[in-house]
């Protein structure tokens, strides 16, 4: 392998890390979407959102890092999914901007809208959030109808239109919600991130009531995610892929590439393997309420979806494949920066360790004591 | 035609995105650092006025910090969203930054900012101080890495055409991250901002001073910040200076509409103030009136009185005797680059390597023909996008009055901010009446001159979206324009109405005071 090939695949990685940690901290979303049923009474509502506003503003930036590094290291994938999946993009912003306001602004007065509407934003982005990034992520494995070619801005003068990425159908985006697979994806993360909630509240609410009623709550979310999960995962294991000919580098479909993919790289399957009996035992340690389960759980998300992304990429496979011209699929040999600036980003990539152990700081600084109703009537800041 | 209404839709998009952007942003960056400053003198004193006082500043800061984060997020995306074209293009080179910007400033606020509120009883008071200042530095890190983005736009450098990806690509980090544009743009932009912040922090305070109510915690905030706006107002205004003559030297077109300098001329005058014509009649003028300063325009764009400095007409006409070629030269000279991506294409379908050995020589800076080639036609690249040289005019009256707005305020501020840190420190401020009122009148005033400092940067360097590569008819995605459309009002209204709702609960929290801020309305419990 030479140094670009290299980088590449460990922008990837990075990539994938990201994106694996972002499906983790969806668990805030998750306890979003759970509000109206786990926030009975005004004082429960609040119990919820303060323990999970203390790390809305994680994912967050977790989202924004993982789009500006997805746009550093393949920002072909970026000008090709991004203005092409227009309206599915727009929707995901939308509902972020809902929720960044919605924390801050519920329970202030003169919030003109009312708690009740910052509520509803919040549960809007609790379900809309996860279910369109899942449905958007399914796309890296089904694919997408684009075409593209770099040459064409030998004829965008004079209002062409012509462009370099191009979407095929009036749909932009909206084709992936009419692939059932994709919205399975969606409905398994938008389920896993309600039982991470679960897990997450056990573990962080200090109030015998909240808690048995998160523990219920998590089963049948737990149940829910490993069918739609399960079903997911052995429709990608019969699945055919793209992937780039080594000898040629052109696209070519690939019978099973998914499960090839597994077999050729077995650390990335012994990585799905041992995130899916995390996530498993997190549910046996969640419904015996131990605060231990949302370590389990996350742990074990962010390794099950780091192992999906890295069969998504590595192995020469075209993450994004092109449903209407094959050549134009994207690979992550295709579609990267170039050698100066994937190598320019690994020397910066080097800080993530260290923004890893001040985040872990914080974290345990703030949730070292769980969140009573008390607190909830002290003077601290307070959503 | 479509196409054209989608980039009018997208730019419209954006420009309304980043404007509202811009009302929470340099509060955030300002504010951020004046809280540090006061739970510092917390921390030193052990004085529980302080640690009000901060926590105070704090509310206000988080209630303005949300929707900045809202705003901020969608500009981000809207660079693949509606700009795919630009995001190939120049991804290699702009991605950089944004990413930086993630990994290195977002998480150190995001997660610092939550010790910050919830903190104050779980750290050490030392931990607290230290998670503030970091919030601070995380706001103004993030600051400096998205002004390197856009400087980059402005004064593209640090770069090199790959023929076989068909973007540009990064060859030096430090040219990028260094350049002057960049270094001004980035002390400009957060010292203007640290001065919006110190105008808010004193006009609030003045507001209670006028009211008689909470006159330690004002005088002590009025003292803190219209010393550090002072400073920082200062500071604006040299930057500012030293902005001028980069611009002076790389966006000429720029400067010359600021100026409304229709002819060049050596040692020419700056205008302090004026009134144009509507018309721009040729024979009497640009003006209806003007004062101006005698060569103070040459000096200031070349530190030389007596120097040369081009107009309008002579960048679109070109002045052979001062070595400036017409917009319609540089537009063949574009044309001709473009049209090797042309021929590059043929050949390749055609399977012709030689002809697509001879192109990519063009390309080549190690090859004679290539490092013609690119200075004197590729460096014209996106000139060959243009239609007309007109469309390498921006809108003049637009910067013209936004610059004098933005200067003129800049100036004042100084005065005021040195006049009020004067008057305080005397403890003669409270009697000013006159003047508190002026200081509280003077926060939208401090946001007006913010904004139209992003005016003269934006619409002065039209048409360009990567300053002589890319015009931003070119930049964009291909979505139908109706789409676009649709999403710019859906986001104009959400964005006016979450505007509201900040105004409407900062003028609360104010009015409520640092002890009352916390207080939910009991029927909303």
């Amino acid at each position: 392998m030479d140094t670009l090939t290299i980088l590449q695949h460990y922008w990837w990685f990075v990539i994938s890390l990201l994106g694996a940690l972002l499906v983790f901290l969806l668990f805030v979303q998750g306890g979003q979407a759970l509000l109206p049923c786990l926030g009975r009474t005004e004082e429960d509502r609040s119990l919820a959102v303060n323990a999970l506003g203390r790390k809305w503003e994680l994912t967050f930036t977790t989202l924004v890092t993982f789009g500006g590094a997805f746009f550093a290291s393949f920002p072909l994938f970026y000008s090709t999914s991004f203005g092409g999946a227009f309206y599915v993009w727009m929707a995901i912003l939308l509902c972020f901007v809902l929720q960044a306001v919605a924390y801050e602004y519920r329970r202030k007065p003169a919030n003109l809208l009312g708690r009740r509407t910052f509520d509803v934003f919040l549960t809007i982005n609790g379900i809309l959030g996860p279910l369109l990034l899942g449905t958007a992520v399914s796309t890296f494995f089904t694919g997408a109808p684009f075409t593209v070619d770099r040459l064409n801005l030998a004829d965008a003068a004079g209002g062409a239109g012509v462009v370099i990425s191009q979407w095929a159908t009036p749909w932009h985006g909206l084709d992936a919600l009419a692939n059932g697979w994709n919205l399975v994806l969606g409905a398994a993360v938008t389920l896993l991130a309600m039982m991470l909630a679960c897990q997450y509240f056990i573990g962080s609410v200090a109030d015998d009531a909240f808690v048995a009623r998160a523990r219920r709550r998590m089963l049948p979310c737990a149940l829910g995610f490993a069918v739609c999960f399960a079903a997911w995962l052995v429709r990608l294991l019969f699945a055919t892929g793209l992937a780039a000919d080594p000898a040629t580098g052109t696209i070519v479909a690939v019978p099973y590439k998914y499960l090839r993919n597994f077999l050729e790289m077995p650390f990335v399957a012994a990585l799905l393997l041992a995130g899916v009996v995390a996530v498993l035992w997190s549910i046996r340690l969640g419904w015996r309420g131990s605060r231990r389960a949302v370590g389990f759980g996350g742990g074990g998300t962010v390794a099950s979806v780091l192992a999906l992304l890295l069969c998504a990429g590595w192995n020469r496979t075209a993450y994004y494949p092109s449903l209407v011209d094959m050549q134009s699929s994207l690979t992550i040999a295709g579609s990267s920066s170039s050698l100066f600036t994937l190598r320019t980003m690994a020397w910066v990539s080097l800080m993530i360790p260290f923004v890893a152990a001040y985040i872990a700081w914080a974290w345990r600084a703030i949730g070292r004591r769980p969140l009573t109703r008390e607190e909830l009537d002290g003077e601290g800041h307070q959503y | 035609m479509d196409y054209l209404q989608t980039v009018d839709w997208s730019r419209a998009q954006f420009a309304m995105t980043a404007v509202y952007h811009w009302f929470f942003v340099p509060l955030t960056l300002g504010l951020s650092v004046l809280a540090a400053i006061m739970e510092t003198l917390y921390y030193r004193t052990g004085d529980v006025f302080w640690r009000r006082t901060t926590r105070f500043w704090m509310r206000l800061f988080g209630i303005n910090f949300a929707i900045g984060v809202a705003t901020g997020l969608i500009l981000e995306f809207e660079f693949g969203t509606n700009w795919s074209n630009y995001s190939h293009f120049v991804g290699d080179i702009f991605g950089a930054p944004l990413a930086i910007e993630g990994i290195m400033a977002f998480f150190l606020e995001s997660t610092f900012i939550a010790v910050m509120f919830f903190g104050w009883d779980k750290v050490s008071r030392g931990a607290h101080l230290a998670a503030t200042w970091l919030t601070a530095v995380g706001a103004n890190l993030s600051a400096l890495w998205i002004l390197v983005a856009n400087a980059w736009m402005q004064y593209p450098v640090g770069c090199r055409f790959n023929l076989q990806t068909v973007r540009n690509e990064m060859t030096s980090f430090w040219e990028v991250a260094l350049s002057p544009v960049a270094v001004n743009k980035f002390f400009h932009a957060v010292a203007s901002s640290f001065v919006l912040a110190a105008l808010f922090v004193v006009g609030v305070s003045a507001w209670y001073l006028l009211r008689r109510r909470e006159e330690r915690m004002a005088r002590g905030s009025i003292a803190i910040a219209s010393f550090f706006g002072a400073v920082f107002a200062v500071v604006t205004a040299v930057t500012g200076d030293r902005s001028g003559a980069v611009v002076a030297r790389v966006q000429p077109m720029k400067l010359a509409a600021m100026e409304a300098l229709y002819d060049g001329e050596a040692g020419a005058s700056l205008t302090v103030v004026g009134l144009l014509r509507r018309d721009r009649a040729d024979d009497d003028g640009p003006f209806r009136f003007r004062i101006g300063i005698p060569k103070l325009l040459s000096w200031m764009s070349f530190r030389d009185a007596e120097s040369y400095v081009p107009g309008i007409r002579d960048l679109v006409a070109g002045n052979a005797e001062r070595g400036i070629l017409s917009a319609e030269e540089m537009m063949a000279r574009g044309r001709k680059a473009v049209a090797e991506l042309g021929r590059y294409r043929a050949a390749r379908e055609a399977g012709d390597r030689a002809a697509m050995a001879a192109v990519e020589r063009k390309f080549d800076p190690a090859a004679p023909e290539g490092e013609e080639f690119l200075r004197e036609y590729f460096a014209y690249f996106g000139y060959g996008y243009l239609e007309s040289p007109a469309q390498t005019v921006p809108n003049v009256p637009l910067l013209f009055y936004s610059f004098r707005v933005m200067v003129g305020a800049g100036v004042f501020f100084i005065v005021l901010l040195a006049a009020v840190w004067w008057l305080n420190r005397r403890g003669t401020l409270a009697s000013a009446r006159w003047l508190l009122r002026l200081c509280v009148w003077m926060i939208p005033v401090a946001y007006l001159a913010s904004q139209a400092g992003w005016a003269v940067a934006e619409a002065g360097r039209q048409p360009w979206a990567v300053q002589n590569l890319m015009p931003v008819g070119v930049a964009a995605s291909k979505i139908p324009s109706a789409s676009v459309g649709t999403t710019f009002f859906l986001f104009l209204a959400l964005f006016t109405v979450l505007l509201a709702v900040e105004i409407s609960i900062l003028l609360r929290q104010i009015r409520l005071g640092p002890d009352g801020a916390e207080i939910p309305e009991p029927e909303k419990l």
